[in-house]
């Protein structure tokens, strides 16, 4: 059904397409808002509820509140090679701290904009940001600690019993090797009985501190830590010389890959600084889609009061497509899922506006056909073949602009493109292919002559 | 039929002044760039109990060294501040100040690196030249079949003339808006402009297209202008009616929609109106004078 296609539809298979596009329609409004529904099946006590929560509208921190914050990365200390393999290091690092906070779907990303890398992290709905951005903005680190003298224990644990030196970990105390010294942790598997087992290789200069502090602690106890919590204290059994160790414990395979993430993830020198912090309290969020929804209704009203009153029965029609228009986007924004921002829903809503040109572009040059005296048939056959050019053409140029915003603009303006991107291209297939369906469907015997409805607003 | 042609000359020094008011206005007052250019923080906060003074708030802030700070008052209870780029502990502390998490909601709060603001600014210029290019390149090709009598890449050519002269407007408008609305220009802003570019060449699009059509059906011996003129009328309606609907929709945004897309509808409503003008009233005329001047040759 191509929209310059010389075969037309005849009444009869256009009623059945109509009735298709009808159904669609409504399938559809259900699946985009099946709240509404929902609550006239409760008016008649039907027991009958359609889950809300099937597909939901994915929304952008603007509207359901939270953070959006941007991370510059100082990778002065790391070569150019291993930029990349830092950079979702320190995201992987960063999402676990954050798992801890709970946020549902946090968005975590590398981004690299010119020779800047930087992270994207977006928390949702969060009430704490300020403990939330001191969590995320510490670089990890990860240090070895030995066993503290016996003595020395004990006068922190008698200290600790009178309240004092609280902060003092009894048990072990800081050497030097920390985690600038690991040049690489690696997931392992024992020779013999396959254990998993990590294995860290350290630098040079690592490998001599390291064999240092085994030396002085054969058959005691090392521990390494990352941030300053103890993940591992394996037992020395020998001076180790060649820079490589074994972690061994109960680890399942599951954690001793996340024990290596984090101890690569914790040898990494890279800071990172808040160069962007964007936050919207939830309350203003609902406030602001709220706003975006009223606007979207009144301008479709109005849109639709517009097209009736000018084109009369066509334009019926074309509101009648309109709304399938609504719901098909509407559809599509809940299966990708779109993130929908502010400027995405007034894309969207700028789209309803846009998406009735194609509409009037076909009725001006029916009325046009109408007038140079062709049967009201030809007439409606001619001015779709004939606007098609006009349709396609211009929409590609607003497709370009889109794409151009899409690659080139930062969140808010992806948003936007997006979703006007995804109305125009559904808006060329609403107003051609349905408005022609139902049109045809509706062109009986009886409305031949009725010329009339056809030839309206203002006849020059 | 109108006549649109045959005062093309009025038109065209029409659009012409309005464009240059526009540079003049952006050369004397400049635009006023919003933190997502420049940098800075924006704070907005909701007094839970009764709002202090304008200048208590400014007293209680001052010794915090951010720098020059701007308070407004919006709303009942509200209050909008704008200062430079702060960390995460100012931010903590300049909250404190103001009350603490008791006495005052926080609504909103961006701050922005300068960094960020330089590379936004290269990457929106780039942008608009982008998408000139591109809807030029386009138009040059959509039109490649129609070589007389003008050529198709004077097409395109025009066309440049009418995409500067749709965002050249806008831009002269929200710099006088600036310099006396403090009404400032972000991103959003930058967003209208291109999609003032796509949709103020549709209606072009259009005129262009039927200009092709009747060309290729001339029967009688007629000038090129005469084609173009009547191409013009036959579109006018639709052109008309095509950005009706669309500033319909801009103005429920404008005065029913959020805070956040106020501007950036009215960038558009303007967009929308001088693109449509620039449409019937230069595109086209700017096709015959050239031709008329490269026949006289």
């Amino acid at each position: 059904m191509t929209p310059g296609d010389k075969k037309f539809l005849r009444p009869r298979n256009a009623r059945i397409l109509a009735a298709v596009f009808l159904l669609m329609g409504i399938i559809l409004g259900i699946f985009d808002a099946p709240h509404y529904l929902n609550r006239i099946l409760q008016e008649f006590r039907l027991g009958i509820q359609i889950p809300e929560k099937f597909f939901p509208f994915r929304e952008g921190l603007d509207i359901q509140g939270g953070t959006h914050l941007v991370y510059q990365a100082d990778l002065s200390n790391i070569s150019a090679s291993d930029y990349s393999s830092s950079m979702e290091a320190v995201r992987d690092v960063i999402e676990r701290r954050i798992n801890l906070f709970g946020v549902s779907e946090p968005v975590v990303q590398v981004e690299k904009s010119g020779s800047d890398w930087r992270l994207i992290v977006e928390l949702a709905g969060i009430k704490d940001i300020k403990s939330a951005i001191k969590l995320i903005g510490e670089t990890p680190f990860l240090d070895f600690r030995e066993e503290r003298p016996e003595a020395d224990r004990n006068k922190i644990l008698e200290a600790q019993k009178k309240g004092e030196m609280q902060f003092e970990d009894p048990y072990f105390m800081p050497t030097s090797l920390t985690g600038r010294y690991l040049k690489k942790a690696r997931l392992d598997f024992d020779q013999t009985t396959f254990e998993p087992q990590i294995s860290l290789e350290l630098t040079d200069d690592g490998a001599k501190i390291f064999g240092d502090i085994t030396k002085r602690n054969v058959e005691k106890r090392l521990a390494i830590y990352l941030d300053g919590a103890p993940i591992s204290a394996p037992v020395v059994r020998e001076e180790i010389t060649g820079g490589k160790a074994q972690i061994t414990g109960n680890f399942t395979s599951q954690s001793a890959k996340e024990l290596v993430g984090r101890l690569n993830a914790g040898a990494l020198p890279v800071p990172i600084k808040l160069i962007v912090q964007q936050s919207v309290e939830a309350s203003l969020g609902k406030e602001s889609l709220d706003r975006s929804f009223m606007a979207g209704i009144i301008g479709f009203v109005a849109v639709a009061l517009f097209m009736v009153f000018w084109y009369r029965l066509p334009g019926i029609l074309a509101v009648l497509a309109l709304m399938l228009y609504v719901t098909i986007v509407l559809a599509i924004f809940k299966l990708i899922p779109v993130t929908l921002t502010v400027a995405g829903i007034a894309g969207f809503i700028l789209s309803i506006g846009m998406a009735v040109d194609a509409n009037i572009l076909i009725f001006e040059r029916m009325k046009e056909e109408l007038r140079q005296g062709k049967v009201l048939e030809d007439a409606v056959r001619e001015g779709f073949v004939r606007a098609w050019t006009s349709i396609r053409d211009s929409n590609v140029s607003s497709l370009i602009t889109s794409a151009i915003l899409y690659w080139l603009g930062t969140s808010v303006v992806k948003g936007f493109a997006l979703t006007l991107g995804i109305g125009i291209i559904i808006s060329m297939f609403s107003a051609i292919s349905v408005t022609r369906t139902i049109l045809f469907a509706v062109l009986g015997r009886r409305l031949k002559n009725l010329r009339i409805v056809f030839l309206s607003g203002l006849s020059r | 039929m109108l006549n649109i042609l045959g005062k093309k000359y009025l038109f065209l020094i029409a659009s012409g002044i309005l464009v240059l008011a526009s540079v003049i206005s952006v050369l004397i007052w400049g635009l006023k760039p919003g933190i997502d250019f420049t940098g800075g923080s924006l704070l907005e906060i909701e007094y839970k109990d009764a709002r202090p003074d304008l200048q208590v708030v400014k007293k209680n802030i001052e010794p915090l060294d951010i720098g020059n700070v701007t308070v407004q008052f919006t709303g009942e209870r509200g209050a909008l501040l704008r200062f430079k780029h702060i960390d995460e502990a100012k931010h903590i502390e300049i909250i404190q100040v103001l009350g603490g998490s008791e006495k005052v909601a926080e609504k909103r709060f961006d701050t922005i690196g300068p960094t960020i603001g330089e590379e936004l600014k290269r990457r929106s210029i780039l942008a608009i030249v982008l998408a000139i290019i591109g809807i030029v390149l386009y138009i040059t090709f959509v039109f490649r079949q129609v070589s007389r009598p003008v050529s198709s890449w004077k097409y395109g050519v025009v066309t440049i003339w009418a995409l500067i002269h749709d965002v050249m407007i806008p831009i002269g408008i929200f710099s006088i808006l600036g310099h006396f609305r403090n009404v400032e220009v972000d991103t959003l802003f930058i967003t209208a402009l291109l999609t003032i570019l796509g949709f103020s060449v549709h209606d072009t699009i259009v005129v262009f297209d039927r200009i092709r059509e009747n060309l290729r059906k001339l029967k009688v011996a007629e000038t090129y202008e005469t084609t173009v003129n009547r191409s013009i009328n036959e579109t006018l309606t639709r052109s008309i009616n095509t950005s009706l609907t669309v500033l319909i929709i801009l103005l429920a945004i404008f005065f029913f929609g959020g805070e956040t897309t106020r501007y950036f509808a009215l960038a558009l409503i303007f967009g929308i109106i001088f693109g449509t003008y620039s449409s019937i009233f230069v595109a086209s005329p700017l096709l015959v004078i050239w031709h008329n001047l490269t026949k006289k040759r």
